[in-house]
């Protein structure tokens, strides 16, 4: 809980924070569990649904446990012309996991995700907040390698 | 018209890690002649500039500005929407990493003109690798002395399309769902807290030294009656060289995607991202400007090999996805448009579906509460008008 801060705050001040400390919390524990939840909420004042609302609404915050690292790729069209598809499957054979999956040992999750802003490198992925573009399905396992 | 860098002045010239680069390049001078002006003169510049948003809608700035200036209150909000979130835009991430001096300097003047004490830059959870940089830039603008009167703060966005939306990222700097707001009440009057908030893109912002340091008879010269000075594009898709263009509005089409980008045996092209124009071949001389075609500048271009249907699809599947839910047009409107052009792409529309498709997007556009709904029909409907016969070849009789 301390670690949180405690409920002095007014409540429309409390909600302000709410967004940032759920960023925290997420890049603390790789993802925000249900005991995270809860004392966000009793810390801050609000209501266990509010805080559970706004978890959920965006695509960067998970409720799920994540690997240690979470590949993203983009599946937007200016990726997608460019063969996003031999990408996805060339990650699908390196780690052994579909979309939307963690692999066993907790190093990787696995997502699909919308435009990233790197269409002047695609097809591009994300590996937690670095950015890998051109990539051909040769590269994946050499950058994927780097990350433990 | 030629390529014309007046926003992307600075890029790939100054040390974006170092301010003295920037200070060498006449850096703060607009900032220092802003300050001695009163507000009131800075908005008035600003207006005589006629700079229009460059997030897409292209409100006039000057106004803007002159609303949130006006509106009672000495709390009052500053918002740089660093949420580049459309699909084929990557100019704004170009921008910040080249020149993040610039956006600085122009929050600054934007700050001093409304009468703000406080900005945020929301940047997106995927930009999040530009975090560092953009920090370090404010420290070093703040040593300066440069920001005395305006405290800026970054705040990351946590992944959301519909945060770009100005209504929804206010509910998303306020730590809520990023989900739209009813209007009026807008956002120069009510916005961030409820507090008279301006809301401005990346580019736009990036335009205000400019004006100011050149003056907005200058800026005026630029462009069209009613598109002045410059737009940064984004291009990619089937180009042989994609990236980052600046060009005076009302530039054509074709020389932005044949001449600079070297697309070769165009199709189509998207201008202005997934609610953006679908624009055929036949009408590349089209001029790039707030009259004609614009949006934010992302340009995704496709070749006489793609299927338009499924492009039409991917777009209108990814808008589904990213609809924030608040209302029912854009919710059930976005899903029910992906589903028949599924059908399509697998040869399986039926005659009424293009009926179906025409009501859909009446009711979206009319009744839908922000852009995304509004504008979600508009590739579909794009693509009917110009490419019918490839919807009717698949319609099984």
């Amino acid at each position: 809980m301390s670690k949180i801060g405690k409920g002095t705050k007014p409540r429309s001040q409390a909600k302000r924070d709410l967004l940032v400390l759920l960023e925290r919390a997420q890049s603390r524990s790789g993802y925000l569990s249900q005991e995270t939840i809860a004392e966000l909420a009793a810390a801050l004042g609000l209501s266990i649904s509010e805080v559970y609302g706004v978890a959920t609404f965006y695509s960067f915050l998970s409720i799920k446990p994540q690997g240690r690292n979470v590949i993203r790729i983009c599946k937007s069209l200016p990726c997608y012309l460019k063969d996003a598809q031999t990408i996805i499957d060339g990650v699908r054979k390196a780690i052994g996991i579909e979309p939307g999956e963690t692999t066993a040992d907790g190093k990787f999750s696995f997502e699909l995700t919308n435009c990233i802003g790197a269409c002047d490198k695609a097809p591009a992925m994300m590996v937690n907040d670095d950015v890998h573009g051109e990539l051909t399905p040769k590269k994946i396992s050499k950058i994927l390698q780097a990350y433990k | 018209m030629p390529e014309k860098r007046v926003v992307l002045a600075n890029c790939g010239v100054i040390d974006p890690k170092d301010i003295a680069s920037y200070i060498e390049k006449d850096g703060f001078k607009a900032l220092k002649k802003a300050l001695k002006l009163p507000g009131e003169a800075v908005v008035e510049e600003i207006k005589a500039s006629g700079l229009r948003g460059r997030g897409g809608a292209g409100f006039p700035c000057g106004l803007k500005w002159d609303l949130a200036r006006k509106a009672q209150g000495d709390e009052k909000y500053v918002i740089c929407n660093a949420d580049e979130g459309e699909v084929g835009t990557f100019k704004d991430r170009y921008i910040l990493e080249n020149d993040p001096f610039s956006l600085i300097e122009g929050i600054a003047i934007a700050g001093h003109a409304v009468g703000a004490k406080k900005a945020f830059i929301y940047l997106r959870a995927e930009y999040r690798f530009l975090l560092d940089l953009l920090e370090k830039a404010i420290d070093q603008a703040k040593k300066k002395g440069f920001l005395k009167h305006l405290d800026i703060e970054v705040r990351l966005g946590a992944g959301a399309y519909v945060c770009g939306e100005e209504s929804a990222l206010m509910d998303s700097i306020e730590g809520k769902r990023g989900e739209v707001r009813y209007r009026p009440p807008f956002p120069p009057t009510s916005g961030l807290w409820g507090k008279p908030t301006i809301i401005n893109n990346v580019e736009t912002l990036m335009n205000i030294p400019r004006i100011m340091f050149n003056g907005a008879e200058w800026f005026g010269k630029m462009g069209t009656e009613k598109s002045k000075g410059t737009k940064v594009f984004s291009v990619s898709g089937d180009v042989g060289k994609a990236g980052v263009y600046e060009l005076v509005l009302g530039s054509s089409l074709k020389e932005l995607v044949e001449e600079l980008a070297k697309a070769k045996k165009v199709q189509a092209v998207q201008v202005g991202g997934a609610t953006g124009r679908i624009i055929p071949a036949n009408m590349l001389d089209s001029p790039l400007s707030f009259e004609t075609i614009l949006g934010a500048g992302a340009i995704t271009v496709f070749d006489k090999s793609r299927d338009i249907i499924d492009i039409v699809y991917r777009t209108l599947e990814f808008l589904a996805e990213e609809s924030c839910g608040k209302c029912a047009p854009c919710r059930e409107g976005t899903e029910a448009m992906a589903g028949i052009l599924e059908r399509f792409t697998k040869g399986e529309g039926q005659e009424k579906d293009i009926t179906v498709l025409g009501e859909l997007a009446d009711t979206m556009m009319l009744a839908s509460m922000c852009g995304l709904g509004q504008a979600a029909p508009i590739p579909v409907m794009d693509s009917l008008q110009h490419f019918r016969g490839a919807y009717d070849k698949r319609i099984r009789l």
